[in-house]
């Protein structure tokens, strides 16, 4: 049970991450239809901004945890949402009314440019950063097993917790969200209606990506190892998670992430650590074969 | 208020305008009528500005419209009411009104969310529903009453008889009728049901292959034996 336990934690806090990085997946998929096979490189880049602002806080003598904390995450947030916008601005949106396909091979082509990128300019070699945050709780067990929470995955959880509060009141009621969500809905339409489309796909993008931002601060410090290709992985299990939990849907795309990180854990604590990747996209394809809408996913009816 | 002079537009690859000019004066209900496929639509999306004209000119109380977005044309007082009502499926009713406020930015939402219930009462009881659940008349009450949410000065409506009951039908161009006359909004009305739409309308023109082909005032085009034999025989 203590065993359990534990690979539950350590699933919920992958899960928190590949949710929050799944998230910008699933709404650029809502509005414009595409997927943005470049939102795995923002989250790494979110992760070396990471290190990079440590470093900087260091030398300047910033020590306190707590607010070094909020400002490499401000920092990292902010960067990587001009990251976002600036893609979308280049890679995708001279594309949009273009056959279906241009925008995902300009994706992939942004993807290849955004790894090479961080390797010519912060090298080829793994970045490590010390652990920030040290400790945890460590529950004891009359069978000898002990549950570890550490405080990183404390932070995580919460995190996560109070950025999706915040995300989910953000769409559902405020005049961006509706636009947002009026756009998913029917682009032509919420043009007549008022709405500027090309900036509410613009603000999309930048959200997803300071999401992602997130999710590489969250990688850094939990793993403490990064290296420029990072984001290819994380970007695919993401999108795995996205589909999982139906590609369009927010609260799909975090319950996606969720399973996935679950199931992660649980595969690597009962069954042999080198085979995850095969558990989690022997889903993605069980998923596509007999649930295609995903869990929370609607099918596309078109109402006449 | 409105004119279109020489209008070309595409449709994709398809010109479906071919040197359209039209007038709507202030406090006019103009209609346009004409065949499946002969450009009404088109003509009004042109004005909306999807897609955009690609030569021609386009004023809306004498300033040039060419090239504006959809949401700078409908900010300047040009709402739509399009082809298949468009309502947004998963948000509620009273989300539609308000995504028809956007122009507005939202100042008079109570006050024009009222006045729109007070029209068409079924919205009142419907507000929480989403909009998907509605059944078509109830759509068209939602989309006329969408657009009114912008207070438009122009409102371009499209097709709002199609595949609605005769009884509904009725209650739809009484509602337009009255819009324009209580109100003072001019309106722009594209129809297949051309008796109701010309018995209503001041002028009128009609649409053939994205040309205009012949013009005059609703009771004209009705008495119009070229038009009846086209467009009204058995219709209504």
């Amino acid at each position: 049970m203590p065993y359990f336990v534990q690979q539950l934690i350590n699933g919920l806090t992958l899960g928190a991450m590949y949710g929050l990085i799944a998230i910008g997946y699933s709404m650029v998929y809502g509005i414009i239809g595409m997927i943005n096979f470049a939102h795995g490189e923002i989250y790494m880049i979110g992760a070396f901004l990471t290190v990079i602002c440590f470093s900087l806080l260091g030398m300047v003598g910033v020590t306190w945890v707590p607010l070094s904390l909020v400002m490499v995450l401000l920092v990292a947030m902010a960067c990587t949402a001009a990251y976002g916008w600036t893609v979308e601005r280049i890679a995708y949106r001279p594309l949009r009314g273009s056959f279906r396909l241009a925008p995902l091979i300009s994706a992939i082509g942004m993807s290849i440019f955004l790894q090479n990128y961080v390797q010519l300019t912060q090298g080829a070699t793994n970045k490590a950063l010390p652990p920030v945050v040290i400790g945890g709780f460590v529950f004891g067990d009359a069978s000898g097993f002990t549950i570890t929470i550490s405080y990183i995955q404390i932070f995580m959880i919460l995190l996560t917790v109070v950025l999706m509060i915040g995300f989910s009141y953000l769409i559902a009621s405020t005049p961006l969200g509706r636009a947002q969500r009026a756009c998913q809905q029917d682009l032509v339409m919420a043009g007549l209606c008022g709405v500027n489309v090309d900036r509410t796909i613009s603000l999309t993008f930048v959200m997803g990506a300071a999401l992602a931002a997130v999710a590489g601060m969250m990688a850094t410090l939990y793993y403490g190892v990064i290296d420029f290709y990072i984001g290819f992985v994380a970007g695919v299990k993401a999108f795995t998670a996205a589909v999982l939990g139906g590609i369009g849907s927010i609260p799909g795309a975090m319950l996606g992430g969720l399973a996935l990180g679950l199931v992660e854990a649980f595969w690597s604590g009962y069954f042999a650590t080198g085979y995850k990747d095969v558990a989690a996209f022997g889903i993605l394809v069980l998923v596509l074969i007999f649930l295609p809408t995903g869990l929370l996913g609607k099918p596309e009816v078109e109402k006449v | 208020m409105l004119q279109l002079a020489g209008v070309h537009s595409h449709y994709g690859k398809i010109e479906a305008l071919r040197g359209v000019s039209i007038e709507v004066a202030q406090g006019e209900i103009v209609t346009i009528i004409g065949a499946n496929g002969a450009g009404k639509s088109t003509l009004l999306m042109t004005i909306s500005g999807r897609p955009k004209a690609s030569a021609g000119e386009i004023r809306f109380d004498g300033q040039r419209l060419n090239g504006l977005e959809p949401y700078d044309i409908v900010g300047k007082g040009i709402a739509q009411a399009p082809e298949g009502r468009r309502i947004f499926p998963s948000m509620s009713v009273l989300e539609n009104l308000q995504m028809g406020a956007v122009p507005t930015g939202g100042r008079y939402f109570a006050e024009d969310v009222e006045k729109v219930f007070q029209r068409f009462p079924r919205l009142r009881e419907r507000q929480n529903q989403r909009g998907g659940t509605l059944s078509g008349g109830e759509q068209q009450m939602l989309c006329i009453g969408r657009a009114l949410m912008a207070r438009p000065r122009l409102l371009l409506l499209d097709e709002p008889s199609l595949g609605l009951a005769p009884l509904l039908v009725k209650q739809i161009f009484d509602a337009i009728v009255e819009i324009n006359q209580e109100q003072g909004l001019t309106i722009l009305l594209v129809e297949q049901n051309a008796y109701q739409a010309l018995k209503i309308a001041h002028r009128g023109y009609v649409l053939a292959t994205g040309h205009v082909v012949m013009q005059g005032t609703g009771a004209e085009l009705l008495a119009n034996p070229e038009i009846r034999a086209a467009y009204l025989e058995g219709g209504h």
